[in-house]
């Protein structure tokens, strides 16, 4: 048991050094990228903490990521917010209405909570729309470059500068990174699985599955919600597609390339992802220039392919096949 | 304009939604209610069935009732066909596995979209009506093809309603749906029936499509918002529940007329939507329907 | 003017301007010379975000026709600074956050000199961040009125067409003596539509016109009949934006409402780009005005700049492509690309742009522009540009269907769409 620990937490401490190292040796565009991934990476270990360990496939879970852009946007856009204020904001904003649409979602299961998930996330993305005069709707709000600094004493942090950004995605990243790692081992998160496995017999032992569920479900929009927060932070815009069914598809889709109910799997799925869309971008134009071919039609593509062969992703297959300790 | 015909053309409308809705949505809840597979890509299904009468009608030359009647035969046939191959190549080896299936039919829906970008290109096209009445009331105009369509969309569900529960293949569909095991104990090729059941799903869809045609145009992104209607049918109507079905269809499509007359638009689109979830989950097995299984 | 002219007039003067750029370079010192002799073979990379995919596609591939035709005239005619250009196009998706990162893509991996193209607002104000950061010049053609509300930042520019706010504006005075005083309005509930929800009723409050009723059509809305008996009786003229794909089904759904009676119709072309005006069901549209950019149809006035740029585009003289009469251009808007390619040109010339690290001259020599004169490289018309608000303004064309064919009746002014400015770029630092 210690051994697996062991290993465990070193690979966990691994990954962050490695990702440390990495501002320093990535080129330019692909540190860029990365920032960008680690703030999305965080949105699927949220999601991933509902879908992996708790077995609840939802399908509404832009609606937690746009609560923090919008928690954090709108004040910092209207009333002129600072950083941290603006980056509570956006996480209470998620995490309170986590806590209310688990409330009525969890009643439901299986396809019945995956379509009232959408449909709340539905009922979200229009609301954008109806206080356009706020929001400005599918245009969005731009957050000033100055705005997005945080002032310590004399000094000024600037969230824009490429080093610092990607310090402080990194930040967010290992502090939920390392969250869900603890979670995920603790009794909690063993109850979890539990549910997931059997909820009858989780219940028949004795355990509240409501009450455990609705605390994944807080906690999962919680850490949307932060990342919706810092994607708006570091990098300015708000707009309603950030709200729209297609980036309650993405986590799905990073956590089952990645490996659902693997604390790493959000990560290697999002960054994978990323290239693979990018990538294909570069082979499509050369090989097929007259084909309109969108990311979209990538992401449809990865996901059948995903769930007919590999419906673990690649760290769930590695750790069947070789690393039984991987968390 | 006075509150009374004010009303009546929001219901005409309503009934026009109606029944159009009613036929996509039957498919949805048709493959739902003997698949237990809610197939996220039956939008794209009645997208396709529209993009496809746009190519066949206007292959055809002459008066254009002949193109669009033959875009209502074939349409649906090529649909059905997609669909068939999808089933065999994507569904079937997912065992029906109902989560799974959603994922990959929103991969589905993903691929068909592009599909349709890349060969039919990003414009709105329209299908000539094979006919064109205005139909003059004291009050306004309207149009005689979308009094049309209710009434070809009536005898389509009748004509459903009979296959389901007057002929053999109903009666095949049903028992699979009450009881796959035992259906399948029994000697009925459940497998087949499966395969059968999602290209009858997805023809429904497109024919709705084509007698949509004429009235909206042929885009291949038109078909997100019918697909989210059409949950909302089935979910109120009860999954599964045919008569629930229509009878949601006609309770959605015409109070979206109404409400339209009192609320803003889009404030009465977020209330529909949000009663649609309070329905679902306080009333899972939806208005009308009986217990879902 | 003839094509003539424009081919050789214009390679002879990069040339020189070329050969004076390598001057300077060697004349500035040792370590210059290595560098302007590189510069001066490698070529201006110009970044092309386009909508590809998505809501936007059909937009984005008569973008791509008009740039590349413009990228052919400019390099046939000596390139920019005595250099070709060369476009690299990345797809966004009609996407804001993808927008983003390919701006991002532009700025660190490819390196180009300057990113340019875009037409939808959300992806210009999703991207424009990415864009002062990187400190990118971004050329964009969107008519939206982002870049000129000075709510984005001191690299996004539209120099090549007017923006929305601006056409608004212009349209009042005719709107109010031609067509009526008492004025409806059908918009799409989302940001395009505010724009006009919001400029509108002033200005034609300024010419002794109102508007009665406003009427948001939500996003998701694919049929409207139920929206039309909200339209007053006493209704003169319906002003109508709808855009996207249900545009036609508008417009045929308001005529079978109306029949051969009903208010004047004016509207924006923007609801029928790309979509040709002859389809069935849009009869109805018979008689009633539009706003164009640039006329769709080739009138009999037309200049002979005018002409040798739809020549070079591609476009029949029913604004159709010359390869399939049923594949129909988005005329009233494209025009952007190809002027907006101009004044880059124009604007590197004048900043004797070398390379990245000339980006910030760049900023202030385009700028530092006034105005644009019609010609080869302003078919359009001729423009004024407010260096501070980073946005030109040009004349506007109101048309009549009439016969199948959209007919040019009346232009504006260009002071007919000038505004007071809402703030100043140059204040902020480069």
């Amino acid at each position: 048991m210690t051994g697996r620990d062991g290993k465990a937490i070193a690979l966990h401490g691994g990954v962050i050094a490695a990702l440390f190292a990495l501002n320093f040796v990535l080129p330019e565009y692909h540190h860029g990228v990365l920032a960008r991934v680690l703030v999305l990476a965080v949105f699927a270990m949220g999601y991933n903490l509902l879908f992996g360990y708790a077995g609840l496939l939802s399908l509404g879970h832009a609606m937690f990521f746009a609560a923090g852009l919008y928690g954090a946007g709108l004040p910092m856009y209207h009333f002129g917010w600072g950083v941290l204020a603006a980056f509570l904001s956006g996480l209470s904003a998620a995490t309170i209405l986590a806590f209310v649409i688990g409330m009525l979602a969890l009643r439901t299961k299986g396809v019945a909570f995956m379509i009232v998930t959408m449909m709340f996330a539905q009922v979200g993305y229009l609301l954008v729309y109806y206080f356009g005069s706020w929001t400005r709707g599918d245009e969005g709000l731009v957050i000033q470059q100055h705005a997005r600094a945080i002032e310590i004493g004399a000094t000024t942090l600037d969230l824009t500068e490429p080093t610092t950004r990607y310090m402080t995605a990194l930040f967010l990243f290992s502090v939920v990174l390392l969250v869900t790692f603890a979670l995920v081992r603790s009794s909690f998160g063993r109850v979890l699985i539990a549910i997931r496995e059997n909820e009858e017999r989780t219940r028949m032992l004795g355990y509240d599955t409501f009450a455990n569920k609705l605390v994944a479900m807080v906690a999962s929009g919680a850490i949307c919600g932060a990342a919706g927060a810092a994607y708006l932070i570091l990098f300015g815009y708000v707009g309603s597609t950030f709200a729209s069914i297609q980036y309650s598809i993405l986590p799905l889709l990073w956590v089952l390339l990645g490996g659902a109910s693997t604390t790493l799997g959000p990560l290697v799925g999002t960054v994978l992802m990323f290239y693979l869309i990018d990538g294909s971008g570069d082979l499509l134009k050369t090989y097929a220039p007259g084909w309109n071919i969108s990311h979209l039609g990538i992401v449809g593509a990865a996901l059948i392919i995903l769930v007919l062969f590999f419906p673990k992703g690649i760290l769930g297959t590695i750790r069947d096949r070789w690393a039984r300790w991987l968390p | 304009m006075a509150f009374g015909p004010h009303l009546i053309l929001a219901t005409l409308e309503g009934l026009v939604t109606s029944a159009v809705l009613a036929l996509m949505a039957l498919g949805l809840s048709l493959v739902f209610g003997v698949m237990r597979v809610v197939n996220v890509a039956h939008g794209e299904f009645y997208m396709l069935g529209a993009v496809l009468a746009w190519a066949i009608a206007s292959a055809f030359g002459g008066h254009p009732s002949i193109g669009f009647l033959a875009a209502l035969v074939i349409s649906p046939l090529i649909v059905g066909g997609v669909a068939l191959v999808a089933d065999r190549l994507v569904l079937k080896r997912l065992d029906y596995n109902p989560e799974a299936t959603i994922v990959a039919t929103i991969g589905l829906l993903y691929i068909l979209q592009q599909v349709a970008l890349t060969f039919y290109g990003p414009e709105a096209r329209p299908v000539q009506a094979p006919f064109t009445y205005r139909v003059s009331l004291p009050w306004f105009g309207y149009s005689g093809y979308k009094l049309a369509v209710i009434g070809a969309s009536i005898l389509l569900l009748l004509a459903t309603w009979f296959v389901l529960s007057r002929t053999r293949i109903g009666m095949i569909m049903r028992a699979t749906q009450y009881d796959s095991e035992t259906a399948q104990a029994f000697g009925i090729p459940v497998g087949r029936v499966y395969t059968g059941v999602f290209a009858v799903g997805a023809m429904l869809a497109a024919v709705a499509a084509v007698l949509i045609v004429p009235i909206s145009q042929a885009h291949y992104l038109m078909g997100r918002d019918p697909l989210l209607l059409s949950f909302i049918v089935v979910i109120i109507g009860g999954l599964g529940s045919l008569r629930g079905t229509v009878v949601a269809a006609l309770l959605i499509g015409v109070s979206d007329g109404i409400i339209s007359v009192f609320f803003s638009p889009t404030l009465a689109k977020i209330i529909a939507t949000f009663v649609v979830a309070m329905v679902l989950v306080f009333r899972p097995q939806g208005l009308f329907g009986t217990a879902a299984r | 003017m003839t094509s003539s002219i424009f081919g050789k007039k214009i390679s002879r003067r990069s040339t020189l301007k070329g050969l004076g750029a390598a001057a300077t370079g060697i004349v500035a010192g040792p370590g210059f010379v290595r560098y302007a002799q590189a510069q001066s073979s490698a070529p201006i990379k110009i970044g092309f975000q386009a909508h590809r995919t998505g809501i936007g596609a059909a937009y984005g591939r008569w973008y791509e026709k008009t740039t590349n035709a413009a990228i052919k005239a400019i390099n046939d005619a000596g390139g920019i600074n005595g250099r070709m250009v060369e476009v690299i196009v990345e797809d966004d998706g009609t996407d804001p956050g993808r927008g983003a990162e390919i701006v991002g893509k532009f700025a660190t991996q490819y390196k180009v000199d300057v990113a340019y193209g875009t037409l939808f607002s959300h992806v210009v104000i999703g991207s424009a961040p990415v864009a002062g950061e990187m400190k990118l010049p971004y050329f964009v053609v969107s008519e939206g009125h982002h870049v000129a509300s000075t709510k984005l930042n001191r690299y996004v520019f539209q120099p090549g067409i007017t923006d929305v706010k601006s056409q608004i504006q212009a349209m009042a005075p005719w709107i109010s003596a031609y067509a009526g005083k008492k004025v409806t309005q059908i918009f799409p509930d989302f940001a395009f539509g505010y724009d006009h929800r919001d400029y509108l009723p002033p200005a034609l409050k300024a010419q002794g016109a109102d508007v009665i009723a406003q009427i948001a059509i939500p996003p998701t809305e694919s049929s409207f009949t139920k929206y039309f008996p909200q339209i007053p009786a006493d209704t003169d003229v319906i002003y109508h934006v709808m855009v996207g794909p249900a545009v036609l089904t508008f417009v045929k759904e308001l005529g079978e409402f109306y029949g051969g009676s009903g208010p004047k119709l004016f509207g924006f072309i923007d609801s029928l780009e790309a979509v040709d005006i002859n389809s069935p069901g849009l009869e109805f549209l018979n008689g009633s005005h539009f706003w164009e950019g640039a006329p769709r149809y080739a009138q009999d006035n037309d200049t002979d700049a005018m002409k040798a740029y739809r020549a070079a585009v591609g476009i029949d003289e029913n604004g159709a492509s010359v390869d399939d009469p049923k594949d129909v251009s988005t005329a009233a808007h494209m025009f952007g690309c190809w002027e907006t390619l101009y004044v880059i040109k124009k604007a590197m010339e004048n900043a004797d742009y070398k390379g990245p690290e000339d980006r910030g001259k760049l900023v202030e020599a385009t700028e530092a522009l006034t105005e644009f004169a019609e010609g080869p490289e302003h078919p359009q018309g001729p423009k004024t540009f407010n260096g501070k608000i980073h946005q030109c303004f040009g004349i506007q064309n109101i048309s009549v269907v009439e016969d199948g064919k959209l007919k040019v009746v009346h232009k504006t002014t260009i002071e007919d769409g000038l505004y007071e400015p809402e703030g100043d770029y140059t204040t902020q630092p480069l």
